[in-house]
């Protein structure tokens, strides 16, 4: 039990030493609504910008919502890697953004990544 | 049931250009009195921390004002939606007041049509739509509290994002009572 117990502790202290895994997509629609959901929809702009086709878009060009310049100037585009950036450290991949919000296991990044992009038809 | 929302508001008071704090916005801020001396790199972060924080705010008010305006909340649970209602005004005081002290300038609130339109609050029938729509929003909110302590540049401010979403727990928490849920059979289901 006291292994197990540290091994969970480890887990979440160290949560970005990782082992692969395969993307679960509906696992990242769980992630999704309980992390995103206070600021993100799918189909409507809110605190931050709707997602539906999310990936491979240009960042800063999700219609009617208004961006930080350093993300609409950024010229970055959502893909597998920008967005595991992103969701590591937001400001670590574009100085100035206003996001700041950070998840910090690859496993949950990889799902809500493969959320995405499910829901963006790619 | 159009029951005014802002009759309960402790928030600043606003005189003649005078702001007075509430007491919640200074015993929040309380531990943050260097922050405007102790200016860093890091303060504009911090300030578009706090500001998209706001915005959170500012939804969450016009969510349950929305809420408590539709005819669709019966007692005890309107009266409830309206504390929790003045529980987020008084962050958003704090956080303004918060963001005015480093420097920087608070984001204006969308109107409450705007905000209906994006959570699709046409789509309330009932009490439980309602409930399940501001559950769905402070577990969001809790998360987003947590979720942007790692980027502070001011531990202080961390503590009060921790602070922030300890309310937003405790909202969740009630919320999920009157739907009748269960509670998580797990630890650590914020965050995660």
């Amino acid at each position: 039990m006291k292994v197990l117990a540290s091994a969970a502790l480890a887990a979440l202290v160290l949560g970005m030493t990782v082992p692969a895994h395969a993307a679960d997509a509906a696992h990242g629609q769980e992630l999704y609504e309980s992390r995103c959901g206070g600021c993100h929809s799918l189909d409507a702009n809110r605190v931050g910008p709707a997602h539906r086709g999310v990936f491979g878009r240009k960042a800063g060009t999700a219609p009617g919502f208004s961006y930080s310049p350093a993300v609409k100037n950024s010229g970055v585009v959502w893909e597998e890697r920008t967005l595991d950036a992103w969701l590591t450290n937001p400001q670590a991949l574009i100085p100035g953004q206003r996001m700041n919000f950070r998840v910090a296991t690859a496993e949950d990044r990889a799902d809500i990544i493969a959320y995405l992009r499910q829901q963006s038809g790619r | 049931m159009t029951q005014s929302i802002d009759f309960r508001r402790r928030g600043i008071l606003r005189a003649s250009g005078v702001s007075l704090l509430s007491a919640s916005a200074v015993a929040l801020l309380a531990g943050c009195e260097k922050m405007a001396a102790a200016q860093t790199g890091n303060t504009a972060g911090d300030v578009g921390i706090l500001n998209t924080a706001l915005s959170l705010e500012y939804e969450a008010i016009s969510a349950y004002q929305l809420g408590a305006t539709s005819g669709l909340l019966q007692k005890p649970v309107l009266e409830i939606a309206v504390l929790f209602q003045s529980h987020h005004k008084e962050h958003r005081d704090a956080l303004i007041a918060t963001i005015r002290k480093l420097g920087g300038s608070p984001v204006a609130a969308k109107s409450d049509a705007e905000v209906g339109k994006a959570l699709n609050a046409a789509a309330l029938k009932n009490q439980a739509d309602v409930l399940r729509l501001a559950q769905r929003l402070e577990k969001g909110a809790a998360n987003a509290y947590i979720g942007v302590i790692p980027s502070f540049g001011d531990r202080a401010l961390a503590q009060v994002s921790a602070r922030l979403a300890a309310d937003e727990v405790m909202h969740w928490t009630v919320l999920s009572q009157a739907l009748k849920e269960p509670l998580p059979a797990k630890a650590l289901s914020f965050g995660a």
